[in-house]
């Protein structure tokens, strides 16, 4: 009955490889062991520059994004009891992008790199507070989603205005092909906003795992364990926000990784919530890297958006894994 | 005592559900808690946990969560299942409040499943088991967390004869060890043979609480339950089956 403990080395040993791959593949077509000399030595003039300036932060933020949206798709599932769950459900990943569509629209994004993923993470901010304010202290998971939903809505509804207004259509598509999510062109500096809210969202999320466990058995039975619903609820609102809010700062939307993660693992961890949370972050994270690498691969001079390939080997996989469930049960 | 309410009143809405409850549960009681559908059964039991807001005083619902855990297991009326792990990690999760604490936990759980007659489904998925088969599993569960006192609401309905036999019969040993457990049940027959109290509520109040025989009279049977049985105390014990109902319903 005890699960091989081989599989999280195994998604290491994966993750690894694919982040190795991140770091070697690209137009600039250099050669790796150059490459690799160039990022640790930092010696080689325009090597250097393409190896730590353009695709060491890419392929951090790949591994890092994809961590978090498989953490988050994880805890929300085991929250909620409901294998549908995916992390925007709480509307941080809606906010956070109208914050961010706010700044390309304002304009300040163009005088300011930062101000964009700072007012995505604005918007997501001003989700949480929101939707713990909407959905009170003591409220059901039922109240969250809805809570959720109505901050969703009410974001894309305030997207979908500032585009309807957008100055010109230059303005429109830069705001389209933003929300369309991609890892290209992101510098150090994102890295360094990301990381911090990243890691502290894991690190929340983290402590979860024996509340998610007990959740197996309904609010009612976890409450009786002695978990604390109202504190769980919380630390999962607020790491799950920390988490989206600062994936979607700074690569857009990038969809399917979240709810897919968690279903590719739970078989593998006898479907217990707390160890699909490593499983899902390790399986999230190379699946971000791989697309990464995918849009490099595929379409290198089409620049292809990640979110786009995400979601187009993501959805027909899923719709896999819906008809595998459904013929088993 | 493992359990003392004083003049506990839960509300739900405007109105109160349970009303100026006072009682004791001391080891080696196996109590019933029985009454009409709607009489408070539920809303008494979680709101002794603390699980429902409440006025008056219960010692459960005083203690620090943590605490209350190890104090008392609970068994809730839904019996969720949410996701495909196995029965022993199911069972295993009564053991969440004494995590860290250096206990036997593998054995509980054993103990757990060898008590339920569950040890040959222990790898099986929780959610693939029959109804009645997660009904004992989460039945295992509860004892797994090896409190004192365990308050179930309606634990056999849905089982077979053998399965309510067997589990009353569990519950009785639980309180023969000096532990106690306070059950909702419906089916008078096996409450009246097997509890060694039995506590009625209607409408919210206790209207009747001692020994089955003296409690299962025919004039509370007709006043709170709306029907006549048969009760003798046979060479197998005491019998009880209901005949009818008083008004027919219908």
């Amino acid at each position: 009955m005890t699960r091989p403990p081989r599989l999280i080395p195994a998604l290491l040993a994966l993750v690894a490889c694919l982040f190795a791959a991140s770091l070697l593949v690209g137009p600039a077509g250099i050669p790796p062991g150059r490459g690799l000399m160039a990022l640790l030595t930092g010696q080689g003039g325009a090597e250097v520059l393409v190896m730590r300036e353009i695709r060491l932060p890419r392929a951090i933020l790949g591994l890092a994004i994809g961590a978090a949206l498989g953490l988050a798709g994880a805890a929300m599932q085991g929250f909620l009891r409901n294998p549908l769950a995916e992390p925007g459900l709480i509307g941080t990943s809606a906010a956070a992008a109208l914050g961010a569509v706010l700044a390309i629209h304002s304009g300040l994004y163009a005088g300011f790199a930062l101000a964009l993923p700072l007012m995505a993470l604005a918007g997501a901010g001003l989700s949480v507070g929101v939707i713990l304010a909407l959905a009170g202290p003591r409220g059901t998971a039922l109240s969250l989603i809805l809570a959720g939903i109505a901050v969703s809505s009410l974001a894309g509804a305030l997207t979908s205005l500032v585009l309807n207004l957008a100055p010109n259509p230059y303005a429109a598509s830069e705001i389209v092909f933003w929300m369309m999510g991609s890892l290209a062109d992101r510098s150090m500096l994102h890295v360094a906003l990301a990381l911090p809210f990243l890691a502290a969202g894991a690190a929340l999320i983290g402590t979860t795992g024996r509340g998610l466990d007990a959740l197996t058995l309904g609010e009612d039975a976890a409450a009786s364990l002695g978990i604390s619903l109202t504190r769980l609820r919380l630390k999962l609102v607020l790491g799950v926000a920390a988490l989206v809010g600062a994936s979607v700062a700074v690569a857009g939307a990038v969809g399917f990784v979240g709810l897919v993660a968690p279903h590719l693992m739970r078989g593998a961890v006898g479907a217990r919530p707390s160890r699909l949370l490593p499983a899902a972050a390790l399986t999230g994270a190379a699946i971000l890297l791989a697309a990464d690498i995918a849009t490099r691969v595929v379409a290198p001079e089409r620049d292809l958006k990640l979110g786009v390939l995400t979601a187009l080997v993501g959805a027909p996989f899923f719709l896999h894994l819906v008809r595998r469930m459904a013929r088993e049960a | 005592m493992l359990l003392t309410l004083e003049n506990f009143t839960v509300t739900r809405g405007p109105c109160p559900v349970v009303e100026g409850v006072s009682l004791a549960i001391a080891p080696g009681e196996c109590v019933g808690l029985i009454g009409p559908n709607g009489a408070g059964k539920t809303s008494l039991l979680r709101g002794a946990l603390g699980l429902l807001p409440a006025s008056g005083h219960s010692s459960l619902a005083a203690m620090p969560p943590s605490a209350r855990a190890r104090a008392a297991a609970w068994l809730p009326q839904s019996r969720e299942i949410a996701w495909g792990i196995s029965v022993a990690h199911l069972v295993r999760l009564g053991r969440i409040p004494h995590q860290g604490r250096g206990l036997d936990d593998a054995g509980a759980v054993e103990r757990a499943l060898a008590r339920m007659g569950l040890t040959a489904f222990r790898d099986r998925a929780a959610t693939r088991l029959s109804g009645g088969e997660q009904a004992r599993a989460l039945i295992a569960r509860a004892l797994a967390q090896e409190a004192p006192l365990l308050l179930a609401d309606e634990p056999i309905a849905g089982l077979d004869p053998a399965a309510q036999i067997a589990t009353m019969r569990v519950f009785a040993s639980l309180a023969a060890e000096g532990g106690a457990v306070v059950a909702a049940l419906h089916d008078l027959g096996l409450a009246a043979r097997h509890c060694t109290r039995l506590i009625v509520l209607a409408r919210g109040r206790p209207v009747a609480d001692g020994a089955p025989r003296a409690v299962l009279t025919p004039g509370l049977l007709g006043a709170v339950f709306g029907i006549r049985a048969y009760l003798e105390e046979t060479a197998e014990g005491l019998v009880f089956q209901p005949l009818d109902t008083l008004e027919p319903q219908g």
